[in-house]
């Protein structure tokens, strides 16, 4: 394990030592461009990347645009899973509208979906709730599908059991189909944070006042490369923190699946 | 007793599903007529894939026959209004909910009846104990082995005291011995207070070893009851002994004898198919 870890690590440093080289100024001689400062000019620098993360956070600059990044986030994902498990429930369950509804879904669901990102900046202004909504759009039909897929493939038997132990059609909704649904929802879980992660930033990215994807934004209005790929390291730490988040949430909530071989602890 | 109405009657049941992608209809069940006392236990023999899951179905009011009644204590069934509430329904396949642990798992048909949970779990222990249990409660369904599985989903079963106890091959995915063990378990809860039994089975043994009455099915397509034999062999019984007597071999071999036509019937059709 240790030894893994190092072999990861060593290909992190590795790649940093690269970038490092060949973007240097004057430290090896200029192989393609011109003049020694374009390799920087054009790649950044990972010393001056190194230290503008420092700054944002020593400087704790960072915090409101991360914490603005990481509701819009939260929001695009809460409010795009209840959509789906909601929606997915509700046409999974009734033939008649998920026969209506049914070219609908597919026609929105294979359209590309960040092409809605400039008309919900019109509809929704530049504040964080048009990256919501363009995080719900993407999260909403992870959600919808695997619900939908839980809840039409419960087994026949479990539910005849629960008819004949007396559940109700509501008893029948709460303790067989949700729970079977869910357990494909947790299944979508890292996918559907991913994707509202990708709804804010890309949304920030295309127009807003705040967070990281306006970091970005802002720095590439001047050219500065190493902030932009500051922000592009911060925000890749964060979304495997988030996933790492989702992974803890996961274990805890479904500890009643199995796992691949397991084996009683004595 | 005679007097008292049966607690089920089937009477003239027919079962015809509708072929699929224009295949002619399949009639599993015809003209089925099959009575289960107050207190009896009755096995359901036949051959494989003859529909004996179909009667039990209908008697579970989860499937509405095609023609004919089916009568619970005397009063007409309709499935159309909802399950037989009188019977309880032990499944072939696993059907319990694997994101309930044990007792969740054990107490869902009392928590479905807004049964107060603390009474619900006080009568969830003791049913644990009753099966051998006692312990295993907070264990998820996949972490137990088969044999716990079906004990867990008898208790499941038992703890709403059903007066009907609609068994479809509980124990034919267990191995020899947990079986037995199971089917003198079995016989010993419902020496208890004797519930009215419908047992479906494929196993003679099994259905002679555990019975009051042994019904024969026809092969199918067209299932219907071809022989009626009462097994007046005495109890308490234990199920690996009795099966050395000469009295348990000269009724399987009866009924064998009865069997064996449909039995051949049945595996011709298959092999044909």
């Amino acid at each position: 394990m240790i030894r893994l870890r190092l072999l990861q690590f060593s290909v992190f440093a590795g790649l940093i030592l690269l970038w490092h080289v060949v973007t240097k100024p004057g430290l090896i001689p200029a192989f393609y461009f011109e003049q020694d400062n374009r390799a920087a000019f054009f790649f950044g620098e990972p010393v001056k990347v190194f230290w503008v993360i420092v700054e944002w956070f020593t400087s704790l600059e960072i915090f409101p645009h991360l914490g603005v990044t990481l509701l819009e986030t939260l929001l695009g994902f809460v409010i795009g899973s209840v959509a789906g498990l909601g929606i997915g429930l509700w046409l999974a369950l009734s033939n008649t509208a998920s026969a209506v509804m049914e070219p609908y879904i597919k026609g929105f669901n294979s359209m590309p979906r960040v092409v809605l990102a400039p008309i919900f900046a019109v509809w929704f202004g530049l504040g964080i709730w048009s990256k919501v909504a363009l995080g719900v759009t993407l999260v909403f039909f992870v959600v919808f599908f695997n619900v939908y897929q839980g809840v039409r493939e419960v087994s026949p038997t479990l539910l005849a059991n629960a008819r004949m132990l007396g559940a109700s059609r509501r008893q029948l909704l709460r303790s067989i189909y949700l729970p079977s649904a869910m357990s494909w929802v947790f299944a979508s879980l890292h996918n559907a944070v991913g994707l509202a992660f990708v709804g804010a930033v890309v949304g920030e990215y295309l127009g807003s006042a705040q967070g990281v994807g306006y970091l970005i934004l802002q720095a590439e209005g001047t050219f500065d490369i190493n902030t932009v790929f500051a922000g592009i390291i911060v925000l890749t730490a964060f979304a495997l923190v988030l996933d790492a988040a989702v992974g803890v949430v996961e274990r805890r909530l479904m500890t009643w699946q199995p796992k691949a071989s397991e084996t009683e602890k004595v | 007793m005679t007097s008292d109405p049966p607690a089920l009657a089937f009477d003239d049941i027919t079962c015809r599903f509708a072929g699929r992608d224009g295949a002619p209809p399949y009639t599993a069940v015809a003209n089925a007529s099959l009575t289960v006392g107050a207190g009896e236990f009755v096995s359901v023999v036949g051959p494989t894939g003859c529909g004996k899951s179909t009667l039990l179905n209908v008697a579970a009011g989860l499937l509405a026959p095609s023609s004919g009644t089916i009568s619970v204590f005397g009063e007409r069934l309709v499935a159309a209004e909802g399950v037989n509430r009188r019977a309880g329904y032990m499944f072939q396949a696993d059907a319990l909910m694997p994101w309930r642990a044990g007792i969740d798992n054990v107490i869902a048909g009392l928590e479905f009846r807004g049964v107060p949970r603390a009474q619900a779990l006080r009568q969830g222990e003791e049913w644990l104990r009753r099966v051998g249990l006692a312990g295993f409660g907070d264990r998820y369904p996949h972490q137990m082995s088969g044999g716990m599985r079906k004990r867990l989903a008898l208790a499941q079963t038992l703890i709403l005291s059903p007066d009907i106890l609609l068994m479809d091959e509980p124990f034919s995915a267990l191995d020899v011995q947990t079986r037995q063990l199971m089917e003198n378990e079995l016989l010993a809860l419902w020496a208890v207070d004797r519930k009215s039994v419908l047992f479906i089975t494929h196993d003679l043994e099994e259905a002679i070893a555990l019975s009051d009455r042994v019904v024969v099915l026809s092969a199918g397509p067209g299932t219907r009851p071809i022989g009626d034999f009462r097994i007046d062999l005495p109890r308490p019984r234990d199920v690996s002994e009795i099966r050395m007597t000469p009295a348990f071999l000269d009724l399987h071999r009866v009924i064998w004898a009865a069997m064996k036509e449909e039995v051949l019937k049945a595996y011709k059709a298959q092999k044909a198919a």
